[in-house]
């Protein structure tokens, strides 16, 4: 993984992937639009219009998208909604890669009774829907913004563990780790200056294709209310409130649910395309 | 096979014990008790309300009592609906969970299998493009977007069906729920069955059945289609969790009165023993609906042998 060729097809196969190459554009649009856009609207997250209520998208006084129940501006909310949803989904991926990438490569040096001990309990955690697991979370976090996206994360790192063990099965024989451990390399160094970076490659692909599914779990519990909080907005407690008042104001449930289609097709073309571009066997 | 099945059934009983000890251990070292929200509650009231729960007692004494329950399918008081246990709650949600996630494989198995079949069978056809376009989109679309627009556009636009609700035995609520549990999992169906076979009628012994001159559509339905089905059938466990899942949403956004719905207000309440007990119903339902799927497996495939 350490040729700078690799990298090079690499980025020449995405560049020739439109449906990843566009994406790339359209995320980068989001996530510019989640950051800055609220400042081009007269209006804040949580201010309520009394002038305003549920009222369609209009050009007047700026709720180019409209309003919710509380007269707060739909556009701006669905920014701010962007921003909680990366933003949870970026850091419980990162919590995944680091618990999935220990557990995995520990696993998969020690070996034998410890290996097999920590990968039964991979299986056992596997074989349920996890998503049970999360609201078990949820009902003891709290329903906190903080220690939610922990909790997801906290779940998504089994398939990382299992392709990280993997990696770190073959590894372990090469000559190189044996060349380590002659000359009286702790095991703690050999896992983190030999093993990790070598496994970079599929973690890094893994790890972009487990975006979108976290953004998709942060909405899943939003959704639900067992996530973020008023007045606090997600796309997944927007999509709720808007099914709620789906009948009067359809423009609610519409707005965000693009959105977060838009953002998940994005991603998961990214994801995709980036999979594509690092796996070798592919014909460039 | 029967000594099969009924190995594997009690090989899953170390794995509930596991869940269900995790379950109560993590609930109970929280921070937090289920009698939080009632606020200035008086000391003394607390320690009653605890003491009827058996909260007073130590943990392990907690445990197995609970653990004893467990054995004999008593999950315990529910703690906010106070004139049910969580059993008689489960016997309420469980039929309506149930009737609802069948009828969605049922009809993800039913529309899935035709719609690949007929996509390999056009293969780098128009129809074959239109049905993979199709499946993009219905494996892009979250079940949470997906329930509250068919209920906005069959419920309230069009006002074909009912926008939610539940009557036992009654198609007409059961209809939009079900199909919006199902979406995903025909597009998911239908592109396995797609991709397997094209494998299959690639192989040797369909050039046979078509060289002695059998129509295709017999060549499929009597040859192909049987080895083609196995990667749908080991499907149907992750499905059977797809379903489990999605029927939070589904229910919640439907109201109907299933697991689903009363398991998100117990989390919403903190209900400790109604999730605990949910959660294990949920695991054993998924641990079974693998079993079967790996049943299906050996007599779909005779080169699988349960010993």
């Amino acid at each position: 993984m350490s040729e700078p060729g690799l990298w090079r097809d690499a980025e020449r196969r995405l560049r020739s992937n439109r449906a990843a190459a566009i994406s790339v554009f359209v995320l980068l649009a989001f996530a510019i639009a989640a950051l800055a856009g609220p400042w081009l609207s007269p209006h804040r997250y949580d201010e309520i219009d009394w002038r305003a209520l549920a009222i369609a998208p209009t050009l007047h006084d700026a709720h180019w998208l409209g309003t919710d129940q509380l007269g707060r501006d739909l556009l701006v909310r669905t920014l701010y909604g962007m921003r909680t949803s990366l933003l949870i989904a970026l850091l419980a991926s990162a919590v995944s890669l680091c618990i999935g990438v220990t557990w995995g490569a520990v696993a998969g040096y020690a070996g034998g009774r410890v290996d097999n001990a920590m990968m039964r309990f991979v299986d056992i955690l596997y074989s349920l829907p996890y998503i049970f697991f999360v609201i078990i979370l949820t009902v003891l976090f709290g329903r906190n913004i903080f220690l939610l996206f922990i909790a997801i994360g906290a779940v998504g790192w089994l398939t990382m563990a299992r392709i990280v063990r993997g990696q770190t099965l073959s590894l372990r024989r090469r000559e190189f780790i044996e060349a380590a451990l002659a000359l009286g390399v702790p095991p703690r160094r050999i896992i983190r200056r030999h093993i990790v970076p070598n496994v970079a490659g599929p973690v890094i692909v893994y790890a972009t294709l487990l975006v979108p599914q976290m953004i998709l779990f942060e909405s899943f519990l939003s959704f639900l209310g067992l996530g973020v909080q008023e007045p606090l907005a997600s796309l997944g407690s927007l999509i709720a409130d808007g099914a709620s008042t789906m009948e009067s104001a359809p423009w609610m449930l519409v707005v965000p649910a693009t959105v977060l289609v838009a953002l998940l097709a994005c991603l998961n073309f990214i994801g995709d395309g980036l999979r594509d571009a690092l796996d070798p066997r592919q014909p460039g | 096979m029967l000594s099969y099945a009924i190995r594997r059934l009690l090989g899953a009983i170390p794995t509930l014990f596991i869940i269900v000890t995790l379950t109560f251990f993590v609930m109970r070292l929280a921070p937090g008790g289920p009698f939080d929200q009632e606020q200035s509650l008086p000391p003394q009231v607390r320690a009653n309300l605890q003491a009827a729960y058996g909260l007073d007692q130590p943990l392990p004494v907690q445990y197995f009592r609970y653990l004893q329950g467990v054995v004999h399918g008593d999950f315990g008081p529910s703690f906010r609906y106070r004139d049910f246990t969580v059993r008689e709650l489960i016997a309420q949600g469980l039929p309506v969970s149930v009737t609802l996630g069948l009828a969605a494989l049922a009809f993800s198995i039913l529309v899935g299998i035709p719609l690949g079949a007929l996509a390999a069978l056009h293969h780098n056809r128009p129809l074959d493009h239109a049905l993979r376009f199709a499946a993009l989109i219905g494996l892009a679309l979250p079940t949470l977007v997906v329930a509250p627009l068919l209920a906005l556009l069959f419920g309230i636009k069009l006002r074909w069906l009912p926008v939610g609700g539940w009557e036992p035995g009654s198609l007409r609520t059961l209809v939009l729920p079900a199909f919006a549990l199902a979406l995903p999992l025909i597009a998911f169906i239908s592109r396995l069955t797609r991709a397997s076979l094209l494998e299959v009628l690639g192989s040797g012994f369909i050039r046979t059945a078509q060289a002695k001159g059998m129509p295709a559509h017999v060549v499929v339905a009597r040859h192909a289609l049987r080895p083609a089905l196995l990667p749908v059938v080991s499907y149907l466990g992750p499905a059977t969790a797809a379903v489990l899942t999605g029927s939070l949403v589904v229910e919640t956004v439907f109201n109907i009165p299933g697991m689903g719905k009363y398991l998100v207000q117990g989390a919403l309440n903190r209900d400790y023993t109604l999730v605990m007990g949910f959660v294990v119903v949920y695991a054993a339902l998924t641990l079974l609906t693998n079993l079967l799927a790996d049943l299906a497996y050996g007599v779909l495939d005779p080169r699988v042998r349960h010993e």
